[in-house]
């Protein structure tokens, strides 16, 4: 019983960071339609980004804020300069442009930064959290904590803003968003520069527990895609959940069920099965075209 | 036995009588060798899941470099060339075929990983093409009679294992043993030499067995799960970022365990000192180079050269990366095995002085370490040091074991 306490509660750190990262994800789906591959190492480049200001000596707000601002002008960048040229271009070319994006980042971190690992700082206390016998650590509380914090903000301004509306309308319908007076153009490139900015804080969690090198977010990408998929990919709060349920169910599964082997095995499952069963995943909305 | 064939091999019989007897009279050329020049490949993980691991092959380049700056090896300089397989079997047999028939080199040295060795093992021993010095520290490469085109250099992962089954049987003959380790060939050639070394009590010994994948994100589930089979000796058989998570993972969730640690990651710098050295106290691993952060080779000639050529040759590279310390090394005994080619650069020879290495050391090797080989051994480093980590350094246990 104790080890399965443990598990669970081991499983709801390592969801923590799936969610953060499956959040990433959502954000760029509702702002563009599109799943972005790159969105991973565009965090763990951020993060590097933060790594170099704390080594250098800044302390660790003004280094997370100044990240995130950063992260924000690089989405925005990528989108009008990259992205942008292949807009309408058919759907596998952008994927193409992606998996590029993914490769150049990448090999770009190790070849600045090698690919040792490093200790990235936590801004929560360092002492294990002891809950009667069993252990949560601090950070990961924290962690967990921020990407609650993230989910809300992300929920209100998408549901209570302006700016939010006009994003998500662009990526529904660009032509009469357009006839509107929306500037859809910029609209993605905000939605880039957003997803960005939410990578970068996912990153900056992620790295205290994984250790920061620059195939950090390789194996978290499909874990934080299944997440997404099962929670909804238009859904900020299924994704989320969506998140913790994969960190949970892999833990356990793995150590009581399928074994460890079949770990990655059950995140692809998860991924074709949801999309065969209810693409639009559990909190999902369902799409209705009239044709 | 035709007259043509009778005409050849006496040919033959002549050179090598020749060659034996006057070999600084005739030069002999393979293709990739002339007067000038040596030119020598190499496959290396530059990208890719194991990308850590690529700055082996930056030290070499770097190593090579230098010698060419000090004029070279007989006057030749060496053309190193080193192409990216991204652990990837099947473009390591791709870049394997473009060294040998498009570049010509003379041999390929200390291309990485036991996958991408494994794939072209065959190929380079049909080809007759040297596969020196393999990084890699699984046990197939020293099988000089089905493949003597292939030579290894690190201790093997089996005879580690082993030392460790056999400290173990020494000093806590009633342990409850937890294994983790990482699920290919790696991993499991560990395994394999661990249990041997048990012998017949390796099934009531290993009370828990837990596998990852290199794609997990962690593997604090696992170390949950070898904590709760009761386990009080822990044997981590992980790369770097896996060991530090497991080392970190095990003290935070308050299981004290006696540890063991592969020589792989057992680098104070990318692996203990992340995981926290304070955490890290007590793990005992084997060396057989020494530990660039270790403050007892402070003062050190070879490691202050060591220094200096990081420097010098590579100044981006990591000093805390024990890898550089193995690039080093295993480039050293390279230019060795060319010096004593002498002006027999043919593919034979170069294995042939491969095999013919006789107390050789390189410099960063811990003392009392040798490097032999011969015609039936091809496995150069055989001796290892056990040894404590005690927060700070690591402390030899006993005296250096093996050959």
């Amino acid at each position: 019983m104790d080890a399965f306490l443990n598990q669970v509660f081991a499983g709801l750190a390592t969801g923590g960071i799936y969610a953060s990262v499956a959040l990433a994800l959502v954000m760029i789906y509702q702002a563009t339609h599109q799943v972005n591959f790159a969105q991973g190492e565009i965090a763990m480049f951020s993060t590097y980004i933060a790594w170099t200001m704390i080594d250098a000596g800044m302390p660790y707000w003004p280094a997370f804020f100044l990240t995130i601002a950063i992260a924000f002008v690089l989405g925005v960048l990528i989108e009008r300069v990259i992205v942008r040229p292949v807009e309408q271009a058919p759907v596998l070319s952008v994927v193409v442009v992606f998996i590029g994006l993914l490769v150049i980042f990448n090999s770009l971190a190790g070849w600045i930064y090698t690919y040792t690992i490093k200790v990235f700082p936590s801004p929560f206390p360092k002492e294990p959290l002891h809950v009667g016998d069993h252990f949560f650590s601090a950070h990961q509380l924290g962690a967990v904590g921020v990407t609650l914090v993230v989910l809300a903000l992300l929920y209100a301004f998408f549901r209570y803003t302006p700016l939010g509306l006009a994003m998500r309308a662009a990526a529904q319908n660009p032509t009469s968003s357009r006839l509107v007076g929306i500037r859809v153009g910029w609209m993605l490139a905000l939605g880039w520069g957003l997803a960005a900015a939410i990578g970068a804080i996912a990153g900056m969690m992620v790295a205290p527990t994984v250790y920061l090198d620059p195939n950090m977010m390789s194996g978290i990408l499909l874990y934080a895609f299944a997440a997404a998929l099962v929670g909804g990919i238009d859904n900020p709060g299924g994704a989320v959940l969506g998140g913790f349920m994969v960190g949970v169910l892999e833990n356990l599964l793995g150590a009581y069920v399928i074994g460890n082997e079949l770990k990655l095995a059950f995140a692809l499952v998860l991924i074709v099965g949801v999309l065969v069963v209810r693409p639009s995943g559990l909190f999902g909305r369902v799409h209705v075209t009239r044709v | 036995m035709s007259t043509k064939q009778l005409l050849v091999s006496a040919t033959v019989m002549a050179g090598l009588a020749l060659g034996t007897s006057s070999a600084l009279a005739q030069k002999k050329y393979d293709p990739g060798a002339s007067d000038t020049e040596i030119k020598i490949g190499n496959i290396m993980p530059y990208s890719g899941p194991a990308s850590a691991y690529g700055t082996i092959g930056k030290t070499d380049a770097a190593y090579f470099k230098m010698i060419n700056d000090q004029g070279g090896i007989n006057g030749r300089k060496i053309n190193f060339i080193s192409l990216d397989d991204g652990y990837s079997p099947p473009k390591a047999v791709e870049d394997a075929r473009r060294l040998v028939e498009q570049e010509q080199v003379l041999f390929i040295f200390n291309s990485l990983g036991t996958p991408s060795n494994s794939a072209i093992h065959k190929y380079m021993n049909a080809k007759k093409v040297p596969q020196l010095f393999v990084a890699t520290g699984a046990s197939k490469w020293n099988d000089p009679k089905d493949f003597p085109w292939t030579m290894g250099w690190q201790p093997n992962y089996q005879t580690e294992a082993a030392t460790y089954a056999k400290h173990i049987l020494q000093t806590k003959p009633d342990a409850k043993i937890a294994v983790l380790y990482q699920n290919d060939d790696y991993g499991k050639d560990y395994l394999k030499g661990f249990e041997d070394g048990l012998g017949a009590k390796a099934k009531t010994m290993i009370v828990a067995k837990a596998s990852y994948e290199t794609s997990d994100p962690t593997v604090d589930s696992q170390i949950v799960q070898l904590q709760a089979s009761g386990a009080n000796v822990f044997f981590n058989i992980t790369t770097p970022k896996f060991a530090a998570q497991a080392i970190r993972k095990a003290y935070d969730i308050g299981w004290k365990p006696v540890q063991y640690l592969n020589n792989v990651s057992a680098s104070i710098g990318s692996v203990l000192t992340p995981a926290g050295l304070e955490k890290s106290k007590g793990v005992i691993s084997i060396q057989y180079l020494k530990d660039s952060l270790d403050p007892k080779w402070k003062d050190d000639k070879a490691m202050k050269d060591w220094y200096a050529f990081m420097a010098k040759y590579y100044p981006e590279g990591n000093v805390k990366d024990g890898s550089n310390m193995v690039g080093y090394g295993v480039a050293q005994t390279m230019v060795q095995v060319l010096k004593q080619c002498g002006d027999n650069l043919t593919r034979e020879n170069v294995m042939k002085q491969a095999a013919s290495l006789k107390d050789f050391r390189t410099d960063v090797l811990l003392p009392g370490i040798k490097i032999n080989t011969s015609a039936t051994d091809y496995a150069p480093i055989e001796a290892m040091q056990l040894v404590q980590f005690d927060g700070k350094e690591y402390k030899a246990i006993g005296d250096v074991v093996g050959k």
